[in-house]
């Protein structure tokens, strides 16, 4: 991630990097959706300029009234909120995608900045580093 | 025959395989991320209320609620917990996992 031992050094104005977190998965069926969020909480220790992106099954990540008393997984939904805690504040939610799945901005439990699919490619284009689950 | 599915019909087209595949009078369990197929207002929702008209749609309650969805079950979908699975699963002499 960092070039040089100097790169680290952010309080002396070091290189801050645009970084997008892509999530696609919906949770709980596989493992990407937790484990994006954990890599995302780590990558807030490094003082970047992180945002996250949801996309297709995505958008369930943020779905609201999860409950996973039954199912006996851990519900991890609430972390999204903790996210803003952490400075992580750039939640991008495409639009189509929300709308293929019959969903809108209220059936999310975070605030989100939804993007068209047009607005998510600029925002996409700008970054200098993409990770994907 | 009972036919179970685990996959999004939003990524995989493992429903919509299943759909095609099923005979008359089948049941079709929607299971983990199977389960938003037995839900109301998305693009795949057409789909499966056609699909009834020919086969019994299940959803297991428990995998709908870890997703926020236990809300939003299509009509005429029924909602089992685990002991339904292993009804169905009994009840009928053969089983297609659509992984």
């Amino acid at each position: 991630m960092f070039t040089s031992s100097e790169d680290m050094d952010t309080d002396e104005g070091g290189i801050v990097k645009q970084f997008m977190f892509v999530n696609r998965k919906a949770p709980y069926g596989t493992i990407y959706a937790l484990e994006g969020l954990e890599v995302v909480l780590i990558s807030a220790a490094f003082e970047q300029d992180v945002s996250m992106a949801f996309i297709d099954d995505g958008v369930f990540e943020l779905k609201k009234a999860q409950d996973t008393k039954e199912l006996g997984q851990k519900n991890f939904s609430p972390t999204y909120r903790a996210l803003e805690g952490y400075d992580i504040e750039k939640l991008y939610v495409e639009k189509e995608s929300l709308e293929a799945r019959g969903l809108t901005e209220d059936d999310l439990l975070v605030d989100v900045i939804v993007l068209d699919h047009a607005e998510m490619a600029a925002k996409m284009a700008e970054q200098d580093v993409l990770i994907s689950f | 025959m009972l036919h179970i599915v685990n996959k999004s019909p939003y990524e995989r087209n493992s429903l919509e395989s299943c759909l095609r595949l099923a005979s008359k009078g089948s049941a079709v369990l929607l299971i983990e991320d199977g389960v938003y197929g037995a839900t109301k207002s998305g693009n795949c929702a057409g789909m499966v209320q056609a699909a009834m008209n020919d086969v019994k749609v299940y959803v297991l309650g428990p995998d709908l609620s870890a997703r926020g969805m236990a809300d939003r079950v299509l009509d005429g979908v029924s909602v089992v917990d685990y002991g339904g699975f292993v009804d169905l699963v009994a009840e009928h002499s053969n089983c297609q996992s659509w992984l």
